[in-house]
């Protein structure tokens, strides 16, 4: 390290970082920092200045309330339902694409397009759907497979409400999962199979004794990042419920999050849930990446 | 049953699974593109027809008329690849920085930049609207453009400087010789060379910023400088049952993006695969 260098270092790279620097510094570094600060007040949002600091009100203000409770309740099951729902059928699609198949492409683009088709738009799908009169999936269930007898009101129930959402987290991450996992099957070197093959394994003890170990870190991957996209779970959540309804029993953490923010004006509050998950969201993040490691060490 | 049988019952199962799947994935997209081909009088109508009787364009006439509807795709456009442009240029000069330039606090700063990867990106949004709020962002297209091209910087940087890593340095350390400066081979040298890497980043940028919902519906109050997601989704809240209006608004809003998708088909997989990066 020889010091005299590294001002004209830093001034001939100012260059190339000062932009990206700056947004970052502008948009990401500071509002954490601003949200971490605002959590500790009542905040006003018209005059700041005048903004009363409460210490920890607003997070013991979070964990006391049995609507936010009752959110987190639903982000949990959301996030319990819908990650082994992706990984395993998304397993089990990448298998089938890994065979010697025709038209692989064509099958790639079809389970991608609920991936790349926006949030808003699948959504409103699903309600549509779901609707209780006159929607497609009642009509399947009691005229087609005679399974109910009336109509079920999915979307007007704080319980049913959350199958559409579900399904609609399970049906729109398959296609990503799949592709990520056909990645890492491929990876998996020929040989190894055929020279199980050879010592009389069979299909199934082949893809439990060699598939799966070797595709732990893909695995633990998508855990690691579903599980995270599980607990942010806010746009299916917002449209079908038409923000928590009904009687605020049916939100996400995040959803409820933007209600206290911008419809009843609490920043303080807002700040305090966002800042829950994320604590919440970088605890998981942790574990699950010790688990990745420990695997690696083993 | 002999070998050959049982590869082709194994290859036909493939296949029908494949295509179940296929069908759980079409029906719903089949489902609305019908139901925007309706008429209003038919859009509960039981059975679903496979094609609707009579078919009709009013829905997307109306929706299309409405609304300023023409207004929101452009915005969507402008936005889209604005950001698009900034992300590729801002994130590749960056990661040109961390994969070549030598300069103090590099490692550090490297790592903060990846923490931006783990944190949430609706939790920033309380405090992006009051800091775009007192640099009068608000209600703004350029509000939406700073904030799409930040929130893909950590990700889009990670991966360039991982495809600029790749190409052999001996070619910079010609030109370096020749009296090139950084700056040229950056331009004539290094992007150049990083077609398929940039194009990777430009697919992701545009859909993300072609169907990013959260901070626009927050950051757009105005009804004129609306983004199609925002409109499509407060169309349907103000309009309950003309779901024929809304699928005709949102396969409209979803076709640049088939589109994209489909000429970019080979690169985006490739990326997604090697990346990881969620789509």
């Amino acid at each position: 390290m020889s010091r005299p260098r590294s001002l004209p270092q830093l001034a001939r790279a100012a260059l190339f970082i000062l932009p990206g620097l700056l947004l970052f510094a502008t948009f990401i570094v500071g509002p954490m920092l601003y949200s971490f600060h605002m959590s500790f007040f009542d905040w006003r949002i018209v005059r700041p200045e005048t903004s009363v600091w409460e210490g920890w009100q607003n997070y013991a203000d979070a964990l006391n309330d049995p609507i936010f409770r009752r959110a987190v309740f639903n982000t949990l099951l959301y996030t319990a339902v819908t990650v082994p729902g992706q990984i395993v059928f998304g397993l089990l699609l990448a298998v089938l694409l890994d065979q010697r198949i025709r038209g692989r492409a064509f099958f790639r683009v079809v389970y991608y397009l609920p991936v790349i088709t926006s949030w808003v738009i699948v959504s409103l799908l699903f309600e549509y759907m779901f609707i209780g009169q006159g929607g497609w999936i009642n009509y399947l269930l009691r005229d087609v497979l005679h399974v109910v007898r009336e109509n079920i009101r999915w979307l007007a129930d704080t319980t049913l409400v959350f199958v559409p959402i579900h399904l609609l987290g399970i049906w729109k991450g398959v296609g990503w999962t799949a592709i990520i996992l056909l990645a890492g099957l491929q990876a998996i070197p020929e040989h190894l199979h055929e020279a199980a093959a050879v010592d009389g394994a069979g299909r199934l003890a082949r893809f439990r004794h060699i598939t799966i170990p070797l595709l732990r870190p893909t695995l633990v991957f998508l855990l690691v990042v579903l599980t995270i996209g599980g607990l942010n779970a806010y746009i299916s959540f917002l449209l079908m419920t038409n923000g928590g309804d009904p009687l605020d029993q049916a939100h996400s953490v995040l959803t409820l999050m933007y209600e206290a923010t911008f419809t009843k004006i609490d920043f303080g509050y807002g700040s305090a849930i966002s800042y829950l998950l994320t604590a919440f969201v970088f605890v998981i993040s942790v574990v699950q990446i010790r688990l990745l490691r420990q695997r690696v060490e083993a | 049953m002999g070998v050959r049988a049982q590869r082709r019952l194994g290859q036909l199962i493939t296949y029908l699974l494949l295509f179940l799947g296929v069908g759980i994935v079409i029906a719903p997209f089949w489902y609305m593109v019908t139901t925007s081909f309706k008429p209003q009088t038919l859009v509960f109508e039981m059975p679903p027809p496979l094609w609707p009787q009579p078919a009709t364009l009013d829905n997307y006439t109306a929706a299309l008329g409405k609304d300023r509807f023409g207004l929101y795709f452009l915005n969507s456009l402008i936005v889209a690849v604005t950001s698009t442009g900034l992300t590729v240029l801002v994130s590749s000069l960056l990661a040109y920085a961390f994969a070549r330039l030598e300069f103090p606090g590099r490692e550090a700063l490297f790592y903060v930049l990846l923490l931006g990867m783990m944190i949430p990106p609706v939790m920033l949004i309380i405090p992006q609207f009051i800091i775009a709020k007192s640099l009068n962002l608000l209600n703004s297209l350029q509000g939406l453009i700073v904030v799409y091209v930040t929130m893909n910087l950590s990700m889009q940087t990670f991966l360039l400087r991982g495809f600029f890593e790749g190409i052999p340095r001996d070619l910079e350390e010609a030109a370096l010789i020749d009296g090139g400066s950084r700056w040229t081979i950056f331009w004539r040298i290094i992007l150049p060379l990083s077609r398929p890497g940039l194009a990777v980043v430009t697919i992701f940028t545009f859909l993300y910023s072609w169907d990013e919902f959260p901070w626009a519906h927050v950051a757009m109050k105005e009804a004129s400088r609306r983004t199609l997601p925002i409109a499509i989704a407060l169309f349907q809240s103000e309009h309950l049952t003309e779901w024929g209006q809304v699928f005709a608004a949102s396969i409209v809003a979803l076709i640049p993006v088939v589109i994209v998708f489909v000429v970019f088909q080979r690169h985006f997989i490739r990326g997604i695969a090697s990346t990881g990066l969620k789509g």
